[in-house]
């Protein structure tokens, strides 16, 4: 692959950027000629049928698997040789589809973990945990704005799934991102429930640019202000939700199985 | 996106008991007393003690990677074995006798291996990295096998010349009292630094890689760098037992660096409880007194008695004594104010 030279940079930049993104599991074209563009402050949902690559685009991002051809760009720096662990200290961090916590232990110890990792507090051999005051007291402010203080001396294991899928939200927003990344964040989520995921992400800062991907059409057309469609792992279309909504070919393939009732 | 955090979030319930997790307890001085009575009151049974507490700190050494990060290991007497040798090899040459610096020298070799082991084993989990602890320990073993010239070989060194400690006090083998207290005080040492270290931020790190390890690596966590620490930390460890037993027993074989080491401290700590401190203590101790007294009351078929005991813990309490404990003390904190007190999960 030959890198062409640097773009400028200039103040519209793109936030996060992929150009031509490709990833293949042996002959499967799980992403094909990405081109993808987030900029700051955005509220950008990703869709698509199952088996899009929406997944597969955002471990893609985050840097937890490499692509086969193409490059990802942060604020126009070139960041697709750049390791997870060192894009989450960019920047960019996620949630999974399924949980990824640490069931064993307390939310506060979850969240914790988060924080300490980014306050460069985690190395340290010789001090008690809970005396950093600082890991402390900011986990603990991040519990309170999402409203799950009162779970916070809790294991995870013992919390409904609703407040867990909440958890690993307080557990990335830990790392304060500048890209957040959410991959399905009300799925599982009995529906009784799932206000209080969608309250908390429409509460998120402005600064952050969050791409949502979800197959609940409600959610998406309310939260966002650019949809991308994805099919068969490349881009289908782009745009605002009310371009997306009246595109007959989005319809045909999409819009049409996923409004089913 | 925080505003100075308003005070008072630090007095919350669940601040409070991490912040005060790492504090000492009353009950933690109870084994310490009990070795202390033990040498007081048993002078004849100082020999069994001294295997005791050194079985206790080689556990401790295999709880920090087991029970804390979660490395799955079979082979953990390498480490054992590479400070029993670096004493024995040190010494039997005439280059250095001296028993405190002959340890750091044994914790510095042990690591050293655990360091260049770990830097490749630890790029696998599970299965695989059982296998290859296993193999990295059976290279060792029969190293120190082919290089007769200096380990003995199969016969091993014996009588390895250990100078009086401090000057002034004699390793007696026949009767092992400054070997007690010496080793007594070793295990303190190193069980401040373990304890310490566990409730750390570091420590908590291992935990959340133990718990999930893809979470872990999507905070942004060095993953691989933790484990090879610690890994090398706890090989130091396993070295300074091991060093400390070639010096108790003035001798060194390949059994040090054996199978039946290794799978008996695994043994040993699934009894006591793993990631629990004080698994290793209980362990060891209900592990060699029952194998103690079993072999005098049936010398021929004693581990029977042992495999049943362990048939029962994996069946029944896969968290070992000290799990069942704990389950038995929450049962009871709870009948006794009728609320559902939080779990016994902060460890």
């Amino acid at each position: 692959m030959t890198t062409p030279p640097e773009a400028p940079r200039d103040a519209t930049a793109p936030l996060l950027e992929t150009r031509r993104l490709c990833r293949n599991f042996g002959a499967l074209a799980a992403a094909r000629d990405i081109d993808f563009r987030m900029y700051a402050g955005a509220r950008h949902a990703l869709i698509g049928p199952n088996g899009a690559g929406k997944t597969t685009f955002v471990n893609l991002l985050s840097g937890r698997i490499r692509p086969s051809a193409g490059r990802v760009l942060l604020k126009g720096t070139d960041i697709t040789r750049v390791a997870q662990a060192e894009r989450v200290k960019l920047g960019i961090a996620r949630t999974f589809q399924i949980n990824q916590l640490f069931r064993g232990l307390t939310v506060l110890e979850n969240v914790y973990l988060a924080v300490a990792e980014r306050l460069g507090a985690a190395p340290s051999m010789l001090r008690p945990a809970g005396r950093r005051r600082d890991v402390v007291e900011e986990s603990m402010h991040l519990l309170d704005t999402l409203k799950l203080a009162d779970d916070a001396g809790h294991r995870v294991s013992e919390l409904p799934y609703g407040r867990q899928r909440l958890v690993e939200l307080a557990v990335t927003l830990g790392l304060t991102p500048q890209v957040l990344l959410l991959d399905e964040p009300a799925a599982g989520v009995p529906s009784a429930e799932s206000h209080i995921i969608l309250a908390a992400i429409a509460a998120l800062p402005r600064h952050i640019a969050v791409l949502i991907i979800d197959h609940d059409m409600d959610l998406v057309f309310r939260f966002a202000e650019r949809i991308t469609v994805m099919v068969g792992g490349t881009v289908f279309a782009s745009g605002s939700p009310r371009e997306i909504g009246a595109d007959p070919d989005v319809r045909a393939v999409y819009l049409g199985q996923a409004h089913r009732g | 996106m925080t505003p100075a955090p308003p005070s008072g979030v630090l007095n919350r319930p669940a601040a409070l008991v991490l912040a005060g997790r790492h504090r000492i307890r009353l009950w933690e001085t109870v084994p310490w007393t009990l070795a202390i009575a033990l040498y007081v009151a048993f002078p004849k049974y100082l020999a069994f003690g001294t295997e005791l507490l050194i079985t206790i700190l080689f556990a401790l050494s295999l709880d920090l990677v087991l029970g804390y990060a979660g490395i799955v290991t079979l082979g953990h007497a390498a480490f054992f074995g590479a400070g029993a040798y670096t004493v024995g090899i040190l010494a039997k040459q005439g280059l250095w006798s001296e028993p405190i610096t002959g340890l750091l020298l044994a914790a510095a070799m042990a690591a050293a291996v655990g360091l260049g082991s770990g830097l490749v084993l630890l790029r696998t989990r599970g299965l695989t990295l059982l296998m290859l602890t296993l193999c990295t320990m059976a290279l060792l073993e029969e190293a120190a096998n082919l290089a007769h010239v200096y380990t003995g070989g199969f016969d091993g060194l014996d009588s390895v010349p250990i100078t009086p400690l401090f000057g002034r006090f004699e390793f007696n083998p026949l009767y092992p009292t400054t070997q007690y207290l010496y080793v007594l005080a070793v295990l303190f040492a190193c069980f401040a630094f373990v304890r310490t270290l566990v409730y750390s931020p570091f420590g908590q790190s291992l935990t959340g890689i133990r718990e999930n390890l893809l979470r872990m690596r999507a905070v942004g966590a060095p993953v691989r760098t933790r484990l090879v620490l610690c890994y090398t930390l706890s090989a130091a460890i396993a070295g300074i037992a091991g060093g400390i037993w070639a010096q108790a027993n003035a001798y060194v074989n390949l059994g040090t660096l054996g199978l039946d080491r290794a799978a008996t401290v695994l043994i040993i700590l699934a009894l006591g409880g793993h990631g629990r401190l004080y698994g290793a203590f209980i362990g060891a101790a209900a592990y060699m007194s029952l194998s103690h007294f079993l072999s005098k009351v049936y010398p021929t078929g004693w581990q029977l008695g042992l495999g049943l005991l362990l048939v029962v813990i994996a069946l029944f309490a896969n968290n070992g004594i000290l799990g069942v404990v704990e389950t038995l003390a929450h049962t009871l904190r709870r009948r006794r104010t009728g609320t559902p007190a939080s779990p016994p999960g902060l460890r």
